[in-house]
């Protein structure tokens, strides 16, 4: 890894490495310390704030009305932005000037407008009423949004096959849509997994801004809890502890597809704004 | 569902101990549900509609002590608004478990109404002009005023004490507004409680919003807040309702009037918001209804 | 449009207030994130360690839970500080996580034989860092870390319901008083959002074009 940067360490240098080492010890140490010391002296270590997360009632409502609409929430979204994305992603790459504009446009609006703007203005205008509520506004604003961002997945994806399958299925004799459904696609699904999947940690983080809403979720039933209970901060810290078992969970699951399906090479997504997209040169071995 | 089971076994299995917020406060007077109660409106009236349907949706606040509050576990809410959502559903015919309590907060009530999410707010909701152009309000049924809640102790003693100092309150609210109006900074977050807890906390010097509200925090918490300042607006609570369904408006005036009459408007008072003791103010003067 | 009389005002003061937090927080970030991505390549394990805690802590934690904890959490324990520096604080502790990443992904891009060719030629480590690899890392590391910021800009509005009147709580009250005009009140404010949004793409892409190596 960094080796390469400089000489093997000497004697001098690796002792000077083992202060630094309990340097950091002390360091972390002190600050974990600080923070239990924090706790336990502002009482918030008092099994009266905690209670909630050991009664059975409010378990399952954190775990049923809360986790579980959350995953819900996360995963309609991601499998309605996939179709989404796809649709635009195409789009973008359609030889039409006709669908290639308006499909550029909306991916651009929706990825340059803050999410939580979105779903409040979903939410007054179409959710209310006889419209789909809180749920299913939260689930629109997040399908809008990530579908933008998973278009320019999937064009970055597609864009990423080599030219030449494009250009040998032509040859053949396929159609447009022939040549995009049969060689680029499937190719390039292989490439955009692990990005795929990334999204869906970003969509489930995302989930927590439906409690602007009342969309039930994790955050929303956390807020209910520390409001009733004053537990403010036990509550924030299962809450965060929720969010980020199921974030590493889905995060070891990219990983894996990565080096399974793709390998060393990475995806590069354009910015908003942004033309550029492909794949990162692929250096054997990075510094 | 087989996950929801799941989740609950697991639950079941995993805490065997807690025994959290299981001292319930349960709230309100008993509430005589009419029989027959579709039979004493016209056809084609919003009433009959909901007496033939047998159920009805109320918006109401669950984050205000005294008004209307929800625990995460509770099946309802409770408060003086909520006893008031009874009373009107009783007059329909319709039981206190039958009643869809939806949650509403300041900037959604509104379109909740325009867009017939529910039939009634019943939710701390001032009558105001702007509000009668876009919804029907019938009321009032409660007067309170904004004031003031702050640590005991405070420097702030009055409205004139707020200027240059951080007040909270919810966003998007008139009482933003109003206090703004008064020179403070305003501090807007998404709920009463997260204010109040502001206000414990010493981040802001104080919150600001109907004095009833504040008077259930400070029940709650005698030792720590008080309510300051005579109320330097009038709020005065009205039942909102989709401004299309005229004839609605003169059906609760009657049924609150009711309610007044015969002494269960005072029990709700005094089982909801007269809890923390005082005494129980007398019933407001209704608004003509437009004919 | 009647919505605007008299609130052109208190919009420019939202969407002032969502630029302060944005240089704030940007600059912030981009200091705690480099001393970040400095301690996970750093030779103390326990550095490295700690540098990768933080890292997937707030990587993974819903931004909206960090205010939760800055500003709801934090002042139950004594931690309370003026609203704009708690705003600061939390984009900061967020974004910084990101920052880092995309500085690691940055210096990771250069080819590692141009490195080796460097050493081989007789470079000490502080000449090749400054003459061969950081040229190329910074160039590298202008389109991922324009994204972090561009993705934190939007993210300001999450300070909406913590006390922060910024562009987003704005919105919310301007639409509150004028239900009717919902869908204009949206369009301006999405309008002011993108034009951000894309002033800071295209400088990005800018600076991108005049460092490129040829």
């Amino acid at each position: 890894m960094s080796l390469v940067l400089f000489d093997q360490p000497g004697p001098r240098a690796r002792a000077r490495q083992r202060v630094f080492n309990v340097l950091a010890l002390v360091l972390v140490a002190g600050l974990l310390a600080l923070i239990v010391w924090r706790l336990h002296d502002r009482g918030q270590l008092e099994y009266r704030l905690w209670e909630p997360f050991v009664t059975p009632a409010y378990i399952q409502a954190i775990l049923v009305d809360g986790l579980l609409k959350t995953l819900q929430a996360a995963g309609t979204s991601i499998v309605l932005a996939v179709v989404f994305g796809l649709l635009f992603g195409v789009g973008k790459l359609s030889d039409h000037a006709w669908v290639r504009w308006p499909s550029w446009a909306v991916v651009e609006f929706f990825r340059a407008v803050p999410l939580l703007l979105l779903i409040t203005f979903v939410f007054f205008t179409f959710g209310v009423g006889d419209g789909f509520g809180p749920y299913w506004s939260l689930v629109v604003g997040l399908t809008l949004y990530n579908g933008s961002v998973l278009a320019e997945i999937f064009r970055a994806g597609i864009l990423a096959v080599p030219a030449g399958q494009g250009e040998a299925a032509s040859a053949l004799g396929m159609r447009k849509t022939q040549v995009m459904t049969l060689v680029l696609l499937p190719q390039a699904v292989k490439i955009m997994l692990p990005s795929l999947i990334s999204q869906c940690v970003v969509a489930l983080k995302d989930t927590s801004l439906g409690a602007y809403i009342l969309a039930p979720g994790l955050t929303f039933i956390g807020r209910s809890v520390y409001t009733e209970f004053q537990n403010q901060v036990p509550t924030a810290i299962v809450l965060a502890a929720l969010y980020i078992a199921v974030n590493l969970v889905l995060t070891a699951v990219a990983t894996w597809a990565q080096r399974r399906y793709v390998g060393e090479k990475s995806l590069v997504v354009p910015m908003v704004g942004d033309g550029a997209s492909g794949l990162a040169p692929a250096g054997q071995r990075s510094i | 569902m087989r996950y929801a089971a799941v989740a609950a076994v697991a639950a079941l299995t995993l805490a065997a101990c807690g025994n959290a917020g299981s001292s319930e406060t349960e709230g309100g007077a008993d509430v005589d549900v009419a029989d027959n109660a579709a039979e004493d409106f016209e056809a084609g009236t919003k009433m009959k509609e909901l007496a033939d349907a047998g159920s009805i949706t109320i918006g109401v606040k669950f984050d205000q002590p005294g008004i209307g509050f929800k625990s995460a576990t509770a099946d309802a809410p409770a408060g003086f608004d909520i006893e008031m959502g009874k009373v009107l559903a009783a007059s329909l015919g319709i039981a206190a478990e039958d009643i869809t309590w939806k949650e509403t907060v300041s900037d959604n009530r509104e379109p909740f109404l325009q867009a017939d999410e529910v039939d009634v707010v019943l939710a701390s909701y001032s009558i105001t002009d702007e509000r009668r152009e876009i919804v029907g309000q019938a009321g009032p049924y409660y007067i309170t005023g904004q004031q003031l809640l702050v640590k005991k102790g405070s420097d702030i003693t009055d409205v004139a004490d707020v200027k240059g100092q951080e007040v909270c309150s919810v966003t998007g609210s008139t009482s933003l507004d109003n206090i703004r109006a008064e020179g403070a900074t305003p501090r807007g977050f998404d709920t009463y409680s997260e204010c109040r807890d502001q206000v414990l906390d010493g981040t802001v010097e104080a919150m600001s919003t109907d004095g009833s509200i504040l008077l259930g925090y400070a029940a709650e918490n005698p030792d720590e807040l008080e309510v300051v300042g005579e109320p330097f607006s009038e709020e005065r609570y009205g039942v909102g309702y989709n401004i299309e369904n005229t004839e609605m408006c003169q059906w609760i005036v009657d049924t609150i009037g009711d309610a007044e009459e015969d002494g269960e408007w005072a029990k709700a008072y005094e089982a909801t918001l007269g809890k923390g003791g005082g005494e129980t103010p007398t019933p407001p003067e209704f608004d003509a209804c437009a004919a | 449009m009647t919505f605007l009389d008299g609130n052109v005002g208190l919009i420019l003061q939202g969407f002032w207030l969502t630029i302060q937090l944005l240089v704030l927080s940007g600059i912030c970030s981009i200091v705690l994130g480099t001393l970040l991505a400095a301690a996970r390549v750093s030779p103390v394990p326990l550095l490295r360690g700690a540098a990768v805690v933080y890292v997937s802590i707030f990587r993974n934690t819903p931004l909206l839970v960090v205010f939760i904890f800055v500003f709801i959490a934090g002042p139950r324990l004594g931690l309370n500080y003026p609203f704009l520096v708690k705003g600061v604080l939390a984009m900061t502790l967020y974004t910084s996580a990101f920052v880092a990443e995309a500085l690691r992904s940055g210096i990771n891009s250069v080819p590692v034989g141009q490195a080796e060719a460097a050493r081989s030629i007789g470079l000490t480590f502080g000449q090749c860092m400054r003459e061969v690899v950081m040229p190329q890392a910074l160039r590298a590391v202008i389109p991922p870390m324009a994204s972090v910021l561009i993705a934190m800009a939007k993210n300001t509005s999450v300070a909406a319901a913590f006390g922060l009147a910024e562009a987003t709580a704005t919105m919310r009250g301007l639409t509150n008083n004028n239900a009717n005009e919902r869908l204009m009140i949206f369009l301006v404010f999405a309008l002011g959002y993108i034009v951000i949004v894309e002033l800071m793409s295209f400088a990005a892409n800018r600076l991108e074009r005049r460092w490129r190596v040829a």
